[in-house]
């Protein structure tokens, strides 16, 4: 691996997990230029991805799901916490900005393949740009031309789509291009925000497939950022639910998916539209739901004699079987109130139940 | 065709559409972005058009209501809508057929009100231009139709920007039932919201459809979302309706290889997680016949017959 010579010998750490983000806060200055007002983006965010594992991050828009994402890519500053890869903090080596060997060993996909990818230049042009500038290329022309193809067909396209302009491209293509870009790196971490949701429908899974299969026969980790739960369980091992800018819970993606523990996970479930559940939406219920997450006023885990609560620390219960590492931040804990900017705040009204509407309203 | 006779329930079609074309017409070649569609949607019926990108399915609800802009332009077919020919509606006719009879709520509706006018400005200025309401009715009903979607009257000050996204959607679609359409079109009414903002909008639109008794075309390219709110549906493939049959047999039982691929689009929530495909890349059905009945109610493109068509075989052998 081409980052040995950046971090100690890579056999004393094959136990650490490929991306480690400890305590990971970033705010954003509001208001003029001498307000010293500042909105919560993330507070305190832990997330572990081990070798090879694909974690899903999902949450609403708003959620802070995106500022994790680049916050961890390096493109916007943390405010505070650790990031680290292969146990090194890249935040503490690479004081100012990301450095090359970080670039190497974490990659980004974007959300949108046909702002991504420049469209004055052929395909080939992007990879063989990625390969040159992280000296990937091999010794001669035969060796990059090579590489080249071998990209093209990893990710599932014709290697004479090199010479082909983005926009004779599909959205899914040019996606499996940006795929392939990220490939030539050949780095441990891919980090993709919503890889999927400006495709079209029907080549989606495609493109989940491809992220699955690049899991499966190269070991690189993932962090899949969407606001869709069918795909993350489609495709992670573990997901991990963003709420207000922190994390509420997270587990072993059909487990967590089958039995949310959190009011918030249990609304975004309920929410997700689904046939073979006719007749789901319960505004009552809904309303309840929406009440437990702005201001829940108990924890199922109260009275648990190993689980203690708390509503000054953001305490984790252990849910169900341990082999799913499923935990749930204690419901009883309340963040400051500068973290409430999110989309749910600012929807006061549920259909059907005007009662608790308003009883909403007074506690907000 | 046939299809027109396959309504929910007895009633008379409100919206009948014939063999429609549209072409939009280029100075070197012109492409046929509706094919020979037709549908109808009866009284009270909620007619899901389902789709990808590209598939003609705003170009059709653009031309029923008569918005289609250059190049664009209706080659053939017809659009009737309660016995009237749309198609041959004068400016003035037009005028009152739009909002009055049809309204429609567009794919990003939320953000086509007027940022310098207060929501009661715009639902007063459809009274005042449509129904001839003085300003003081107009605001009292204004306010009701607020109420109607669950919004606060007082909201009648806010300007859009003071309000969320989905209160914005919300307040459109009160808008568009302003005068009591007899149909609503809904184009991609939700895509821009968040799934909980989503759920409860669908649940809006239903709870208004039961009061106000307006037939709706919705028009989603998620097949989820259509199934549950439609009583009927047709799938679209490059201008052409591919599969046309009750949304429940359609979820249940999708014959036509291009629906099957849609709906396999989209990983279930529920249940063992099994590998699916979706449609692989490059696969393009072309010269898609015309539909033929399949089972009783269940309109399908015949596959297979016609050696112009791609084989689908590729969809079952496509590697993960």
């Amino acid at each position: 691996m081409s980052h040995a010579l950046m971090t100690p010998q890579p056999g004393t750490l094959t136990g650490s997990p490929a991306l480690e983000i400890q305590g990971l806060g970033k705010s954003f200055p509001v208001g003029g230029l001498f307000s010293r007002e500042s909105v919560r983006a993330l507070h305190g965010v832990d997330l572990t991805i081990g070798r090879g594992e694909i974690v899903a991050l999902v949450g609403e828009s708003g959620s802070g799901k995106s500022t994790l994402a680049r916050c961890v890519a390096r493109l916007e500053k943390p405010s505070s916490g650790a990031i680290l890869i292969d146990g090194v903090d890249v935040l503490k080596r690479d004081r100012f900005q990301a450095s090359r060997a970080f670039r190497s060993q974490l990659q980004m996909v974007f959300q949108d393949p046909f702002g991504s990818l420049n469209p004055a230049h052929r395909i080939e042009h992007f990879l063989r740009r990625s390969l040159a500038i992280h000296g990937k290329s091999g010794g001669s022309e035969e060796e990059t031309r090579q590489r080249l193809e071998d990209l093209m067909t990893t990710v599932g396209l014709e290697a004479d789509m090199l010479n082909s302009y983005p926009h004779e491209l599909s959205g899914g293509q040019r996606q499996r291009v940006a795929i392939a870009r990220a490939l030539a790196v050949e780095p441990q971490v891919i980090l993709a925000d919503e890889p999927t949701s400006m495709l079209d429908v029907s080549v989606r899974i495609g493109v989940l497939n491809l992220m699955r299969k690049l899991r499966d026969e190269q070991g690189i980790s993932m962090l899949y950022i969407t606001h869709d739960l069918a795909s993350a369980r489609y495709l992670a091992d573990r997901t991990a639910v963003m709420f207000a800018g922190e994390l509420v819970e997270e587990g072993e993606s059909l487990d967590l998916l089958s039995n949310p523990a959190h009011p918030y996970t249990q609304l975004l479930v309920s929410a997700v539209p689904d046939p073979s559940r006719a007749g789901s939406y319960d505004p009552v219920r809904r309303a309840e739901l929406r009440q437990a997450v702005m201001a829940s006023t108990h924890c199922a885990f109260d009275g648990d004699p190993n689980q203690a609560c708390s509503a000054e620390e953001p305490v984790r219960h252990q849910v169900g079987d341990p082999e799913n590492r499923h935990w749930v931040r204690c419901h009883l804990y309340r963040p400051w109130a500068a973290a409430s900017g999110h989309a749910l705040a600012s929807e006061p009204t549920q259909p059907g139940h005007p009662a608790s509407n308003a009883q909403e309203e007074a506690s907000a | 065709m046939t299809i027109s006779q396959v309504s929910f329930g007895s009633h008379e079609p409100v919206l009948e559409v014939k063999d429609l074309t549209v072409k939009y017409i280029g100075d070197t070649r012109s492409t046929t972005a509706v094919d020979r569609v037709s549908f109808s949607i009866g009284t009270g019926e909620v007619f899901g058009l389902a789709g990808e990108s590209g598939c003609g399915k705003s170009t059709i609800a653009n031309s029923i209501m008569r918005l289609l802009k250059d190049p664009a332009k209706i080659a053939g077919g017809s659009v009737s809508f309660g016995g009237k020919d749309v198609l041959a509606m004068s400016p003035e006719e037009l005028r009152r057929f739009r909002w009055q009879d049809v309204a429609m709520v567009f794919q990003s509706a939320m953000n086509s009100l007027n940022p310098v006018l207060t929501i009661g400005e715009q639902i007063v200025d459809i009274f005042t231009t449509h129904a001839g309401y003085s300003r003081k009715e107009s605001l009292r009903r204004a306010g009701e139709l607020l109420e109607l979607v669950r919004i606060d009257p007082a909201r009648l000050k806010s300007y859009p920007h003071q309000l969320s996204g989905g209160m914005r959607q919300r307040a459109v679609i009160a808008m568009a039932v302003a005068l009591k359409p007899s149909l609503l079109i809904l184009d991609e009414p939700t895509t821009a919201l968040d799934v909980v903002v989503q759920q409860e909008i669908m649940a809006q639109i239903k709870e208004l459809q039961r009061e106000l008794g307006f037939s709706v075309l919705f028009i989603t390219h998620d097949m989820s979302l259509m199934v549950e709110l439609s009583h009927r549906m047709a799938v679209m493939y490059g201008g052409r309706i591919v599969e046309t049959a009750k949304a429940q047999d359609v979820y249940a039982n999708p014959r036509h290889p291009y629906t099957q691929a849609l709906m396999g689009a989209f990983p279930p929530l529920t249940g063992p997680r099994v590998p699916l495909t979706g449609l692989p890349e490059g696969v393009k059905f072309r010269n898609i016949p015309d539909l033929t009945e399949a089972a009783p109610g269940h309109y399908v493109a015949p596959i297979g017959a016609d050696p112009s068509v791609i084989d689908p075989a590729p969809l079952e052998g496509a590697a993960r």
